[in-house]
């Protein structure tokens, strides 16, 4: 019994400890006001006034900031707009990689899952970097590209939104291919076989019957790539341009340019109550999913 | 309606199936039956679509089959391992094949009702796969391969995972199925008591040739090689040199000091050609006194009984050292049996209970 407790009691530490207590940091840091001061906010916890008159002094005065200034909740529905786009692209880019794998000799797919794997043996932003001398003017696609013939004027790509969904699609893959791979690996070919054999054409077969088996694998590999590009910062401050609106972005221009912490703090617990949302639906299917195994 | 002409597969360097011709007709219940890697598996997928012959044709209905793709034949078949879509409901199952035609709905209702009343699991339609039992989901496959009408319908081992009493009761009911249905069946199976109970013809595969098709009372009583009678059943094979003492008739010599064996057979045997008999042992008598006008006789000592409960089969050991099986049925309790263990007994069979094969 001690034991057990003690089992449980370890990760739910670490959550409190790593989630909770950051998150009502920042919670009242959005309830407070800006300051010129060291912390850049106010008020701070008294001993001497007591919890009342400190807690008396917090106010929704920023929330009521954000919903005023246009420019965040349209920041909102950018970053939602490209987080969806991009799981979109992330899919039908990985999707097939995902089958192919799953298709391979069983010899060959310990070393593609190798190579899916690979990218995170460097630092996710000196990768960002690597792109950044990829896509811009003078870089080497362009100069590829130029010497093909293909184009005789550069193309403008870095500072660009397909910049941003090129360096997402490029980041979050394996976190799509995955998932994908896992359901389709387990994935009975006789099912396939029964499904020709009953008058299904190879398209149909799969439609109706790999697509469906899928199912869950899709859903866990999309949750993984849109929950964490909606608030993704580094790529779209690194590969878009000024016209790119993401409210990671937006948040890191108030904590550092504006150091306005209560307004940021603000913008940030309001990603997070939006990030709720399909973050219990991932849940659920991974409940679904596990159900449906026993 | 089936022919297989000069079919021969390989898989790289190895050869599935051997330069194999063979008919299957109409409305029949034909059983592949051989050890596991004989090419039985690889000849239904051919039969399905999935695997192409490297050389000769097969034909359905006179028709080549090889540019037909599976979703094209008019072959349905019932996977070993079910195969039934985990996400699917058992009606769903059940009318995915016909809702590939383009079937009015109320059709599909109808045939799918209709195959679910003939393997009595109405009240399963809404159910999962997985929320059935081993024996409801093989109907499910059954039912699933017979709703689009097959002209042929291929059992991959279809009752390999079921137990032993589920196994015989599922052997009638696919035997009522096929009669009332009139489909033909193309089983596969490495159980010979289930290819000998179901099936009206048998064709005893090895190493990717067939070695005998018959009926299965053919198969089991004649034998056309020392493989298929070693195969199917019990048999104890007796190796000697065989001589003409009559018409249809040779004497065996088979072991030093023993008198030769009479054996009839319509097939010739030279003079002094080596020559295998075969004898079921239920068709070898056990005696404790020495039985008189008999074809064949011969002495031995008890060295083994396995009771089977309603029949015993006894290991009989001649003075050569030889041991030939004798089965007798326990008509009597067994406290009253007349012999036991290290006991001396009569073996005799008739010159027509054994079948005399070539090397």
């Amino acid at each position: 019994m001690m034991r057990r407790f003690f089992l449980i009691s370890v990760p739910y530490v670490w959550l409190l400890a790593l989630f909770l207590v950051p998150f009502v940091i920042v919670l009242k840091i959005s309830l407070s006001d800006v300051e010129l001061a060291r912390p850049p906010y106010t008020p701070h916890f008294d001993w001497a006034t007591g919890v009342w008159a400190f807690l008396s002094e917090l106010d929704f005065e920023n929330f009521t900031w954000l919903a005023e200034d246009d420019l965040y909740w349209k920041a909102y529905l950018s970053s939602f707009k490209i987080a969806l786009i991009s799981t979109l692209l992330t899919l039908l880019v990985g999707y097939p990689m995902a089958y192919a794998m799953a298709r391979a000799p069983s010899e060959w797919r310990a070393t593609l899952m190798m190579l899916v794997i690979l990218p995170f043996w460097t630092s996710f932003l000196i990768r960002v970097y690597a792109w950044m001398g990829i896509l811009s003017n003078e870089g080497f696609l362009n100069q590829f590209l130029m010497w093909t013939g293909v184009i005789s004027e550069p193309l403008t790509i870095l500072n660009t939104n397909t910049a941003v969904y090129i360096g997402i699609v490029y980041t979050y893959l394996p976190f799509m291919i995955l998932p994908i791979y896992a359901a389709l690996e387990r994935l009975d070919e006789s099912l396939i076989e029964a499904a020709e054999d009953l008058g299904c054409s190879r398209l149909s077969a799969f439609w109706l019957v790999t697509i469906p088996l899928s199912k869950t694998g899709i859903i866990a590999g999309s949750f993984l790539v849109f929950i964490p590009v909606l608030g993704e910062f580094v790529i779209p401050s690194l590969l878009g341009g000024s016209d790119t609106l993401m409210i990671g972005k937006v948040l890191w221009e108030e904590f550092f340019s504006n150091r306005d912490w209560p307004v940021a703090s603000a913008v940030a617990v309001v990603l997070l109550l939006l990030l709720i949302i399909p973050i219990v639906l991932f849940q659920r299917n991974q409940q679904k999913q596990q159900e449906a195994e026993q | 309606m089936i022919q297989f002409q000069n079919v021969t597969k390989r898989f790289g360097e190895f050869t599935a199936i051997d330069d194999l011709t063979i008919g299957i007709y109409e409305k029949e219940f034909f059983a592949l039956l051989g050890p596991s890697g004989c090419g039985k598996t690889t000849m239904m997928r051919m039969l399905a679509g999935f695997e192409s012959p490297t050389e000769g044709a097969i034909y359905l209905a006179g028709q080549d089959m090889a540019p037909v793709p599976p979703n094209k034949r008019a072959t349905n078949m019932m996977f070993q391992s079910y195969a039934l879509f985990p996400h699917l409901s058992i009606w769903e199952n059940i009318a995915f094949g016909l809702k590939r035609e383009a079937m009015p709905k109320h059709d599909i209702r109808d045939r799918v009702d209709e195959m679910l009343r003939l393997t009595r699991l109405e009240k399963f339609a809404s159910r999962k796969p997985h929320q059935i039992s081993g024996g409801q989901r093989q109907r499910v496959a059954l039912a699933r391969s017979l709703a689009k009408h097959p002209k042929l319908l291929l059992l991959d081992e279809p009752l390999g995972a079921l137990d032993k009493k589920l196994r015989q009761d599922t052997q009638f009911e696919l035997m009522d199925i096929q009669e009332k249905t009139g489909t033909t069946f193309v089983i596969v199976t490495h159980d010979q008591e289930e290819a000998m109970t179901v099936a009206s013809r048998v064709a005893v595969m090895d190493h990717g040739k067939i070695i005998q098709v018959s009926t299965p009372d053919r198969i089991y009583e004649t034998p056309n090689s020392v493989y298929v009678a070693d195969f199917i059943g019990e048999v104890n094979i007796i190796d000697g040199v065989a001589t003409p003492n009559g018409p249809e008739s040779y004497a065996l010599t088979w072991q030093d000091g023993q008198a030769p064996l009479n054996v009839t057979s319509p097939h010739t045997f030279s003079d002094g050609q080596k020559a295998h008999l075969a004898i079921r042992p239920e068709k070898v008598t056990i005696n404790a006194e020495k039985p008189t006008g008999v074809d064949n006789l011969v002495q031995g000592k008890i060295l083994d009984i396995a009771y089977l409960g309603n029949i015993s089969t006894y290991h009989v050991e001649l003075p050569s050292g030889a041991v030939i099986k004798a089965q007798s049925a326990n008509t009597r309790r067994i406290s009253r049996r007349a012999f036991t263990w290290e006991d001396t007994v009569w073996l005799s069979w008739t010159a027509t209970a054994g079948v005399l094969l070539a090397e």
